[in-house]
């Protein structure tokens, strides 16, 4: 399980992990819980170039579908196949073994601390 | 991620029949602070605070195929008739032939506009030579309140809402019998042997208890009509006498996913004033042998012969077609030939499966549809309903 709190977050309930040039982008535990069961992700495949703020992905519930927003500018190097094939994944163990894309991003836009994002949700 | 409106959810969707009640303060049932306690999400539903799912709304879900779950249902709109007319009255103003029925029977019907759109549906239990039950949608509480009030003008009968203090809560499942005859404090005299749209008089510490075989999730299952005061007891008793058993809470979340693939239609989806009964597959509600009931001559014209039929549809993959979502001919095709009215991965078969109106030319089963998925054209395919029959012992 990742450290909540090295974690930085986006309006839009996703947390960013910043190693290097890479982020490692998933969904808060909120979103999943919000949600209900995921039962299907679509993704964006390695190599798509994404843009901040525009919609790169779905996660469908059993009763509803979420968008996921891409929270920097870059290009996607890998997306969690596993989480494809698994969608549970990402209600289980969202911050870990959930994680949805690693994008390598050119310029890292100003995100949320745990702090911010509690308030944020109301917590 | 941009999270969906918790409306999204199968209960808020009616959200839109719901517009009088925005402005009032949010209803709560009598079980609202146990759901607190069970750690429960919710969501608005036709102006009440209901559990959406406790944790995992496909484990409720799996847990009612499989062993048992219990629902709250205390939104729903509980209507009492009694009187030596009351029998004649619910002939004249439902569809069905309810004076047919027999005491403990209980049977499912429409109230129709007498344009022949459908104001509700609900399901009639005799409870007594000359008393019966009417079992209303919250959403439609008012509107079905209304007409019957209206309608019962002339007859020798006393129409009584009984929403404000009837609790109703739910235990479905194929273990669900043998959970209520290990509830202590319950007794119902011929649970063993009561058939289902049947219900029977019990008790719970004394009080009375109507419990009913019936439900909407296409399992073996009972509904217990109980006093708001008595609910916290009766949920408590029936969930320690379920523990051994599997028996989980179950939101409306799973309630919805449970009667998608039970076929069962929900109004404000299937159901609407703009739809006539033949158009759901309900041609048979109405009792055209009845001399006269409010809704019969447009029953009996019909539809046009082009209004849209009721279907389902199956398709490959895990994309779901969800309501409102358009469906077409072909992939490439630019006019709608129907529209979904409720959709979901289908947790129990793992496909997508929807209920949907199309043209009555794309209505035979095998028929292969698009269905436009926020963009993308996805195959579907017609069949018949239900998706899911569960296996009689």
């Amino acid at each position: 399980m990742t450290d909540q709190s090295e974690l930085r977050y986006t309006s839009e309930h996703e947390w960013v992990l910043v190693e290097g040039t890479v982020a490692t982008i998933g969904i808060t535990a909120y979103a999943a819980a919000q949600l209900g069961d995921i039962v299907y992700l679509d993704l964006p495949a390695a190599g798509t170039q994404i843009a901040g703020g525009s919609v790169v992905g779905e996660i469908e519930s059993t009763k509803s579908v979420g968008e996921l927003f891409a929270p920097v500018d870059g290009t996607v190097v890998e997306k969690n196949a596993a989480v494809e094939d698994a969608p549970e994944l990402v209600n289980s163990d969202p911050l870990g073994a959930g994680w949805l894309l690693k994008v390598e991003f050119t310029e890292l836009p100003e995100l949320l601390s745990l702090a911010e994002y509690n308030a944020l949700i109301g917590e | 991620m941009l999270l969906p409106p918790l409306a999204g959810t199968a209960c808020d969707e009616t959200g839109e029949l719901m517009t009088e009640s925005t402005d009032s303060p949010p209803r709560y049932s009598p079980l609202h602070a146990v759901h607190v306690a069970a750690g429960a999400t919710f969501t608005d539903f036709a102006g009440w605070q209901m559990p959406v799912r406790y944790s995992s709304d496909l484990a409720e879900h799996h847990a009612v195929r499989t062993a048992v779950g219990l629902f709250d249902l205390s939104h729903m709109a509980e209507f009492e008739v009694s009187g030596p007319e009351a029998a004649a009255f619910l002939d004249h103003a439902l569809a069905g032939l309810l004076s047919a029925i027999e005491l403990g029977q209980a049977k499912y019907s429409l109230l129709l506009a007498p344009e022949g759109g459908i104001i509700d549906d609900l399901v009639v239990y005799r409870t007594g030579d000359s008393d019966f039950l009417v079992v209303a949608n919250a959403s439609n509480h008012d509107p079905v309140a209304a007409a019957l009030t209206e309608r019962i003008g002339g007859f020798d009968a006393v129409l009584r809402d009984v929403s404000d203090e009837t609790a109703l809560i739910a235990v479905q499942g194929p273990v669900s019998r043998s959970v209520l005859e290990a509830t202590a404090g319950f007794d119902a005299p011929g649970l063993d042997e009561l058939r289902y749209y049947r219900a029977i008089e019990g008790t719970f510490r004394g009080e009375r208890v109507l419990v009913a075989r019936t439900g909407y999730t296409g399992e073996d299952g009972f509904e217990l009509y109980v006093h708001p005061d008595l609910a916290e007891a009766v949920w408590a008793a029936v969930a320690k006498a379920g523990a051994d058993h599997g028996i989980v809470p179950a939101g409306l979340a799973s309630r919805d996913t449970l009667r998608l693939e039970a076929g069962m239609p929900l109004y404000g989806h299937e159901l609407s004033l703009e739809t006539f009964p033949v158009q759901a597959g309900l041609g048979r509600v109405p009792a055209m042998a009845k001399a006269a009931f409010v809704g019969r001559a447009a029953v009996e014209q019909g539809p046009a012969a082009d209004a849209p039929a009721l279907v389902g549809l199956v398709a490959d993959g895990r994309r779901a077609a969800r309501a409102d979502y358009p469906i077409y001919a072909d992939d490439t095709a630019t006019e709608p030939i129907g529209i979904v009215t409720s959709g979901a991965l289908s947790p129990t078969l793992g496909h997508p499966i929807a209920m949907a109106y199309v043209t009555p030319a794309f209505a035979e089963p095998g028929t292969e549809l698009s269905v436009d998925i926020r963009g993308t054209r996805l195959a579907f395919r017609t069949t018949t309903l239900p998706f899911y029959r569960r296996k009689k012992d």
